[in-house]
């Protein structure tokens, strides 16, 4: 199989970002269809100029036919209609998907919008059975282990493996917080610092709470069509270069490597399509729902060597004016994570840099982006690179 | 305190059962795949290497080397408060499979390649759950 198909195919033409925080009383159906006005407003289209629709389910309130329903309560008939569902890469393998779609001629342009009320719309007692069945019911549930101990096996078996520091990791939420300060709409804006990080309250050892990402509500949505629709709307078009997708495994016992993931499988296949390296990428949007992730994620996709991405943090090179801003919209840890949407702001931001609209944060010279998000732990990966030019 | 819930004790299903059926009688089983030789763990009805369902239940060594842990310090039941803070891990049999368990040790001695040693926590009368001792 040719790996260039996509490539420049199609391009990113509206984007949109509801309110973020605790929004009471907002649902999912409702917020994604306010980030997907938004989006379309953005484009300068209609709602009947839609002919494909993606949306991801709620936690929250799940619904059989979560993209049918957004669908009849925008009073759309989409062609091309489905709920996505890979954790926290769902955002992108819709992109995927949708990209595939256009160019197979089955629609043209396609709505993907995600949203979900995390925050105020899960008690306690329903937060606690949805992180209880992420868990496999026979062989993880019986040991009382919330989500972050999943993410903590992977930060101690990083420090094991390659000396990584715990103030390597407290930089990453350090530096997200930084550019989360400079983003008006971002949750968390008081800057911090490692000290902060390192004091914070113990989640699973060795994770605190300024090490895992926030529990927000929110959506964000994107318009996708085909690079020659493209060149006829308003906005300056954000081209699909490459793409990439792998899936390892869904328990995290079960992962083949605690320390390197299927990002180096995505980020391979994106890069190819593209005819890019890592040395081509200007800025980076990284899933970062706790802060090694982002370690493992610039080490996969090729931007530091194998067990160097504590070092790269700490010498500054993911910060804005540094040789690879990451997360210049401030992350899941500081700008918001509604659950499975949470990657689709660092899409919008992307298309935001690649505009040149970034305001304060706007990275000089933005032409490249490389976007990657993982859902389970590690599991899911997809990588996409986007650039202002479609080749 | 009486209103306490319990920490959970698994329902083994049809590919399970052997192995909790283990566990009751105090040892640790694997499948091993009479076809290709592949061992596995969680059981399956099928052989993970090549889809075949000659699986036969054999006695693990018991014996592991910690792969990862981490210290729950905010259990997310209420069965588990008690036992705040406790050691959970990722624990390499010698036989290959990976098995998520609680390791019994303090948490200032979990360690990553820590050797480690099965033993079982009776959860009800049918189910006992293996956890690991540091050797
Ligand atoms: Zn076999």
């Amino acid at each position: 199989m040719e790996t260039n198909t996509l490539r420049g195919a199609v391009a990113i033409v509206g984007v949109g970002d509801t309110e973020v925080g605790k929004l009471p009383g907002r649902g999912s159906v409702d917020l994604t269809i306010d980030a997907a006005a938004r989006a379309l407003r953005d484009a300068g289209l209609e709602k009947g100029q839609i002919d494909g629709l993606v949306t991801s389910n709620s936690m929250v309130d799940p619904h059989m036919y979560h993209a049918e329903l957004v669908a009849e309560t925008m009073e759309i008939q989409p062609r091309w209609c489905m709920t996505l569902a890979a954790g926290g890469a769902t955002s992108f393998a819709a992109v995927h998907h949708a990209a595939a779609a256009i160019a197979t001629g089955l629609c043209e342009t396609v709505l993907i919008s995600s949203a979900d009320n995390l925050r105020t719309g899960l008690t306690r007692e329903k937060a606690s059975a949805q992180q209880s069945s992420t868990a496999d019911p026979q062989f993880e549930a019986p040991y009382g282990a919330p989500v972050p101990v999943s993410y903590a096996f992977v930060a101690n078996a990083h420090m094991h493996e390659f000396g990584t520091t715990r103030e390597q990791l407290a930089q990453v939420a350090v530096t997200t917080r930084r550019h989360a300060a400079l983003h008006p709409a971002a949750e968390k804006r008081d800057p911090i610092e490692v000290a902060d990080v390192l004091a914070a309250k113990l989640i699973a050892d060795p994770l605190r709470l300024l090490d895992c990402s926030l529990v927000s509500d929110g959506g964000s949505a994107v318009v996708v069509t085909s690079a020659e629709r493209a060149r006829d709307l308003r906005s300056a078009p954000v081209y699909l270069l490459g793409v990439g997708e792998a899936h390892t495994h869904e328990h995290v016992s079960q992962a083949p490597s605690l320390v390197t993931s299927g990002a180096v499988s995505s980020g391979a296949q994106a890069y190819a399509m593209a005819g890019l390296s890592p040395r081509d990428v200007d800025f980076a949007e990284l899933y970062d729902c706790f802060t090694p992730v982002v370690l493992v994620e610039l080490e996969d996709l090729g931007f530091c060597a194998k067990g160097e991405g504590g070092p790269f943090v700490e010498a500054g090179h993911t910060a804005l004016g540094g040789s690879l801003p990451t997360n210049t919209h401030g992350g899941l840890l500081s700008h918001c994570h509604p659950g499975n949407p949470g990657s689709m702001f660092a899409l919008t931001e992307a298309v935001v840099q690649l505009r040149g609209a970034a305001g304060e944060r706007q990275v000089d010279g933005a032409e490249i982006g490389c976007v990657h998000a993982q859902g389970g732990v590690l599991s899911s990966h997809c990588t996409l690179l986007l650039g202002k030019e479609p080749s | 305190m009486s209103s306490r819930p319990a920490k959970p004790a698994p329902t083994p299903t049809g590919e399970t059962r052997g192995y909790w059926e283990g566990c009751r009688a105090g040892e640790l089983r694997i499948q091993r795949c009479a076809r290709c030789a592949h061992v596995q763990l969680p059981p399956r009805r099928f052989c993970g290497g090549c889809l075949g369902e000659d699986l036969r239940w054999e006695r693990a060594s018991g014996r592991g080397v910690v792969r990862s842990w981490s210290v729950v310090r905010i259990p997310l039941s209420a069965a588990f408060v008690p036992d705040a803070p406790y050691v959970v891990g990722l624990v390499r049999l010698a036989e290959g499979p990976t098995l998520m368990a609680a390791l019994r040790c303090n948490p200032d001695e979990a360690s990553i390649g820590a050797e480690v040693e099965v033993e079982f926590e009776p959860r009800s009368e049918e189910i006992h759950v293996p956890c690991f001792r540091l050797r």
